[in-house]
């Protein structure tokens, strides 16, 4: 690809009908209940789109993504809480004007983390900075002293870990395994009728074109070019001046960043927020769904979070017994025979069919490039 | 925080709760011993390690059973057959994944990671179909209930010195077979350098399929010991595999005597915490530290240089 535009033509095509797949399609045949189990779903897709960039692109797995949807969402459910906790609210409580979960835990006062969260100018900078940040630490730490793969895996999970333990064990500043509920208004604006979720569906739907966009920048940019050429040869890069970390901190930021508008997403459109999406059952879960679709392609995750999710739903409804052996059963199908995912299928075996046919008809047209998806092989 | 406590109480709580930690020292030993093995030969990360174990713990528990319905007079007696069989389970099971699975990866670390939880997935189901997914304890023989009074404020559990001794027993005859026999001098030749090692004659997929099965056994041995001191269900596996996965990189992958250093450090750190405050913050300021100490060095405890 010599063009330096960040969208080729395919992957406008790929994004317009994911547009119109998400924009017309889905609102039109389901019902808000689904349209609301969808939403659900496509937080995980930011977290997803994240990892392609980290993992697809840097070749860094990271398996604390669930740290960074579970920030993002806390800041985001503490901003509600706080505004569903007004005096009026809670006049039964022994304190008025704290979280009921305090006030179970015979917590009298507000605590000096949880004040700033009155403000929505703050929470929304707290989403994408308080993650960024804590990116940043991590990063820096890691990759300044060339700890990756492997290692970095494990250290990521044992945060997840510890990130759990903690929200668990703290309930009377975290609400403990129950999460944050009853999250009710966004400045006034009640967010649990039918009419409410819809809005809030198009507004996370045009936040993940956002994302997307600034995916494909990313990936298009001499950025992208160097993340690839780092996961597939580290000391070329090394020696010919750049600095890999600094890449790599990015690029972990930066999904760090895109799974922290996840969380707070989820808090928005779910209505609450708890330690089982941070751990490290939940963040392994989600680098399965940026697995399943193709751990190359932007678009691929955002269609495997649906499908696995979609799966999980359905066949857990029906099938409980079948459920994990269906999953886990994916997850080495995948690893073993596709490791580009259903993007690799696609590109693979049926874009040739489509572009055979069309080229059957007219002839090829100037600058056209093969299938979307066809950067390198996966990460080593 | 020591306010409260005379000089004597402290030292008692300090024996206690070291105690308590080295009980858990000895599962994370077992547990890890087999980790650091196939983690160190192999760069595998087996996130299935867990499920291994509970595989040997569910054996055990068949065992015991067995004994109990058919040879009572023997029940005594089960345990140490519990055990070979436990590590005869988990080690075929092992080698049989690698077969089917891991050997396919070897040149993808990070997607053995995702395999083997998928594998973790599917066992863990398997033993939810197969056993019920309510948590199973094992009757113990009855030299081993009880306890020693050493002093008159400190008393240690039978069961507890039991699977100590054991863990013993297990570490030294994995480091005999590691440094002294002539199939662990192959071993060690494969993780120094694969390409070298397999030039001068070694069967290096040989040597890995063996080196998996030998980890997966001792994971099953963990797991019989396990029994002695906590109930088993379908997922007791996952609780302990990161704390053990920290343990070994803690130690310094591919290196015994770190893993054991790194396990009783780590452990008497948590059991000692746990006295003095919550349970689960105990927890996070241990797995803090070693996150902590892990960033500044990165290595771990006891490196290996190994050519990569």
């Amino acid at each position: 690809m010599t063009d330096n535009r960040f969208v080729n033509r395919s992957e406008l095509i790929g994004i317009l009908v994911l547009a119109v797949f998400l924009v017309v399609v889905l609102p039109l045949t389901l019902d808000v209940f689904r349209l609301n189990l969808v939403a659900k779903y496509l937080t995980y897709a930011f977290v997803a789109l994240g990892l392609v960039i980290c993992w697809g692109y840097g070749g860094i797995l990271s398996l604390g993504q669930g740290v960074f949807f579970g920030l993002g969402g806390y800041c985001m459910a503490m901003f509600l809480k706080l505004e569903a906790s007004s005096v009026e609210n809670t006049k039964i409580q022994s304190t008025p004007g704290i979280p009921d979960f305090m006030d179970w835990n015979q917590i009298t006062a507000l605590p000096f983390f949880w004040k700033p969260f009155h403000s929505l100018t703050f929470t929304i900078a707290a989403i994408i900075l308080v993650p960024g940040i804590f990116a940043l630490i991590i990063g820096t730490a890691m990759f300044k002293r060339r700890v990756g793969g492997t290692y970095f895996a494990i250290i990521t999970q044992a945060v997840a870990a510890i990130l759990t333990i903690l929200i668990v064990g703290q309930q009377g500043y975290t609400g403990g395994i129950n999460g944050m509920t009853d999250l009710r208004t966004l400045k006034g604006w009640d967010i649990r009728p039918d009419h409410a979720k819809i809005v809030l569906y198009f507004f996370e739907v045009g936040c993940l074109f956002v994302c997307i966009m600034i995916a494909q920048f990313v990936r298009h940019s001499k950025l992208g070019r160097i993340l690839v050429a780092m996961r597939e040869k580290e000391d070329r890069v090394r020696f010919s001046g750049y600095s890999v970390a600094n890449f790599k901190i990015f690029a972990f930021c930066i999904a760090a960043v895109f799974a922290a508008i996840g969380g707070a997403m989820f808090a928005l459109n779910v209505g609450f927020m708890s330690p089982s999406f941070v751990g490290i059952v939940p963040s392994i879960e989600m680098v399965i769904y940026t697995a399943v679709g193709g751990r190359l392609s932007i678009l691929g995750a955002i269609y495997g979070t649906l499908l696995v999710n979609f799966a999980k739903t359905s066949l857990s409804e029906t099938f409980p017994e079948l459920w994990l052996f269906g999953l886990g059963g994916l997850f080495i199908a995948v690893v073993l025979a596709f490791p580009n995912g259903l993007a690799g299928i696609w590109g693979d075996y049926v874009q040739p069919r489509i572009d055979r046919l069309i080229v059957s008809r007219k002839p090829k047209p100037e600058g056209w490039t093969d299938s979307s998806v066809a950067d390198g092989a996966p990460a080593e | 925080m020591f306010g409260d406590y005379s000089l004597g109480d402290l030292g008692s709580i300090f024996v206690m709760q070291g105690f308590a930690g080295l009980i858990l020292f000895s599962v994370y030993v077992l547990m890890a011993l087999g980790l650091a093995i196939i983690f160190g030969q192999m760069g595998v990360i087996n996130m299935a390690h867990g499920e291994f174990m509970i595989l040997g713990a569910y054996v055990t528990w068949m065992t015991s059973n067995l004994f109990q319905t058919y040879m009572p007079g023997l029940f005594g007696g089960y345990f140490f057959l519990a055990m070979i069989l436990a590590f005869l389970a988990s080690g075929a099971l092992g080698m049989l994944v690698e077969w089917a699975l891991i050997r396919h990866l070897y040149k993808r670390p990070l997607d053995t990671l995702l395999a083997t939880w998928g594998l973790s997935l599917m066992l863990q189901q398997a033993y939810r179909s197969v056993f019920g997914a309510r948590e199973v304890g094992v009757e113990l023989p009855q030299w081993m209930l009880g306890s020693l009074q050493v002093t008159s404020s400190i008393e240690v559990p039978i069961n507890g010195v039991f699977v100590m001794g054991l863990t013993v027993l297990i570490t030294i005859a994995v480091a005999y077979v590691m440094f002294k026999s002539r199939w662990g001098r192959q071993v060690r030749a494969v993780v120094q350098n694969r390409i070298m090692a397999g030039a001068v004659g070694i069967n290096t997929e040989k040597v890995d399929r063996y080196t998996f099965g030998l980890g997966c056994g001792i994971a099953g041995v963990a797991g019989s010991a396990f029994t002695m001191i906590g109930s088993t269900g379908p997922t007791s596996g996952q609780l302990y595999i990161v704390d053990t996965f920290l343990v070994v990189v803690f130690g310094g992958a591919a290196s015994l005597l770190g893993t054991i250093a790194s396990a009783f450090s780590i452990s008497q750190t948590q059991s000692t915490l746990e006295f003095f405050m919550s349970g689960s913050m105990a927890k996070v300021l241990t797995l803090l530290a070693v996150v902590g100490i892990l960033m500044l060095r990165p290595q771990g405890l006891f490196a290996l240089k190994v050519r990569k």
